[in-house]
């Protein structure tokens, strides 16, 4: 007594709830989205600032009201949500295996699965911060689910590690609700989030910034009680004699997001250890036949609209393969060359079997370093640029998105390509 | 006068370098990429603003807290001031997406609505 749907999602963030609406638009029935909270949304709903839509709807959103286009739009739709449901594991075969508190064990087909599961925190252990161990070490999502949803101060006086979009916004939201943010150190010399983020979050409220300092160690027997600062030199190696001891009672973490694959490994789909996320084509589907992905689960993004689009793409190829609809005959692999760090989608089909789903490709990349002037980026099939993208400068911190003709890109192609390169020049 | 900006209309964030004359009018403007940067180099010059957001609380509803936003942006140094206002309001779940929360917000003109809907509780 499985009940089989043409598309099952699998989470209601802003990845899955635009997934879910594409692939219903384009005629799949039965659609599920399966999300382990009680509400739709993901981590929208706890990022309250705003800044959000810019790309898809030209408007400045909190995040709250960007979501709820969304929710709104899947509900009048009709797409199914299953709440406080975890999935447990997935087949290649498209079972999906799930539990709640309420239903106990649940088993589920799918035609087409689409996996928008997100990513989590990297946490103290994985960078492995020496010290005691005390409570008050924080990650920056954690602490804004606190302040955000349950309104709960956890601390009085912060010291904040990396300086990424969470950990700046952050640095604001705690100053405006009465805490004192002491300093935000960096390990890289450079800012690791959106610049308009460290004049609107830390400039405005006279919030220190130091770059190429990490910290050194964590002092506190049952709370924390103070860290020690180190400046680093060009190798990232500590300095000695710059160390420096800053009393507070909290740690705020904004070190990086892990895209969170344990399902899609279940299910067979092959990663890209660069990206941490799986490798896709074009239309976001995976190396496993009806498995497709998109959002923070295949790579990283600095904006939720680019997030949205992509779940766009894997919830319309979703429907298109639940109808049967779709059928790539042949690859080519994109390689990141000089310059660039990570690369989607990973592969691009150069013969499609039926209909073109999307003629526009969006290359999604991150350099490997800053380029304070004029760059190319540029699509290479070994000998010929295929296409070429121009930025005034280049950071690491700022996703490039390419826009490519699938036409143009394929006419363009030579015919025994061994793949396309995409680097700086 | 040379004057640096860094331009938080978009994500992209535009450096933006100006010479002002002494009377703070911009003779030069160059770095932006759309017409965004000069709009909002001119505001921070005269009236430089932001757009507030933050939450309030609530009253018998399946959350503790509101999150609330600003219409428009704020006079920067009154920011602080807003926050501290709308710390004393209390909500009663249920609150609907784009509910005023704060009309005329320290007589600014401005409004302070929910930036989602609050059902209420059981």
């Amino acid at each position: 007594m499985n009940k089989t749907y043409d598309v099952i999602i699998i989470g209601a963030g802003p990845a899955g709830l635009a997934a879910a609406i594409e692939a219903k638009k384009t005629g799949a029935k039965d659609v599920l989205i399966i999300e382990r909270n009680d509400e739709p949304g993901g981590i929208l709903l706890q990022c309250i600032h705003n800044g959000f839509g810019s790309v898809l709807f030209k408007k400045d959103l909190p995040g709250p009201a960007y979501a709820y286009n969304f929710i709104t739009e899947a509900k009048q739709l009709g797409i199914e949500m299953l709440f406080d449901t975890m999935v447990l594991d997935i087949t290649a075969s498209r079972k999906i295996y799930a539990t709640n508190s309420h239903e106990g064990f649940l088993e589920f087909d799918a035609k087409a699965i689409v996996l928008a599961m997100g990513c989590r925190e990297r946490t103290r252990g994985q960078i492995r911060i020496p010290g005691t161990r005390p409570a008050g070490v924080f990650t920056a999502g954690m602490v804004q689910r606190l302040v955000n949803i349950e309104g709960l101060m956890p601390g009085k006086n912060f010291v904040i590690l990396g300086s990424g979009d969470i950990g700046m916004i952050m640095a604001r939201r705690l100053t405006i609700e009465g805490a004192k943010v002491i300093k935000v150190v960096e390990l890289m010399p450079y800012l690791t989030g959106l610049r308009r983020n460290y004049v609107q979050c830390l400039q405005d409220f006279n919030i220190q910034l130091s770059l190429s300092t990490t910290i050194k160690r964590i002092i506190g027997k049952n709370r924390v009680e103070a860290v020690e600062t180190v400046k680093v030199d060009d190798c990232l190696n500590p300095v000695a004699g710059t160390e420096e001891m800053i009393d507070c009672d909290s740690i705020l973490l904004s070190i990086g997001l892990i895209p969170e694959n344990e399902l899609s490994k279940k299910s067979g789909v092959q990663l890209d250890p660069l990206t941490g996320g799986p490798i896709v084509d074009e239309n976001m589907a995976t190396n496993v036949a009806g498995i497709f992905s998109a959002g923070n689960v295949v790579t990283i993004y600095d904006l939720v609209d680019y997030v949205s689009k992509a779940g766009f793409i894997a919830g319309k190829n979703a429907a298109m393969y639940a109808a049967g609809q779709t059928a790539v005959k042949k690859y080519v692999e994109v390689k990141a060359g000089d310059g660039i760090r990570t690369v989607i989608p990973q592969k691009i089909s150069v013969e499609r079997g039926l209909v073109p789903l999307s003629n526009e490709v969006l290359f999604e990349m991150r350099v490997t370093k800053e380029y304070p002037s004029k760059i190319s980026v540029d699509l290479m099939d070994g000998v010929n640029v295929i296409a070429s993208h121009k930025e005034k400068y280049a950071r690491p911190a700022e996703m490039i998105t390419m826009k490519v003709d699938w036409n143009d890109l394929t006419t363009k192609l030579s015919k025994d390509t061994a793949g396309l390169v995409v680097k700086i020049s | 006068m040379e004057r640096k900006f860094i331009c938080i209309r978009c994500p992209q964030g535009c450096e933006i370098i100006t010479t002002l004359d002494g009377h703070g009018v911009i003779t030069e403007l160059t770095g932006n990429s759309c017409k965004l940067g000069p709009e909002y180099v001119k505001q921070e010059i005269s009236d430089p603003r932001r757009t507030l957001t933050t939450t309030v609380m609530v009253e018998g509803g399946t959350h503790p807290l509101c999150p609330v936003w600003s219409e428009k942006p704020v006079p920067k140094d009154r920011v602080m001031e807003l926050a501290a206002a709308l710390r004393g309001i209390k909500l009663n779940a249920p609150v609907e997406i784009n509910q005023i929360v704060l009309a005329n917000a320290l007589g600014t003109g401005i409004n302070v609505i929910a930036s989602r809907s609050i059902h209420g509780g059981i």
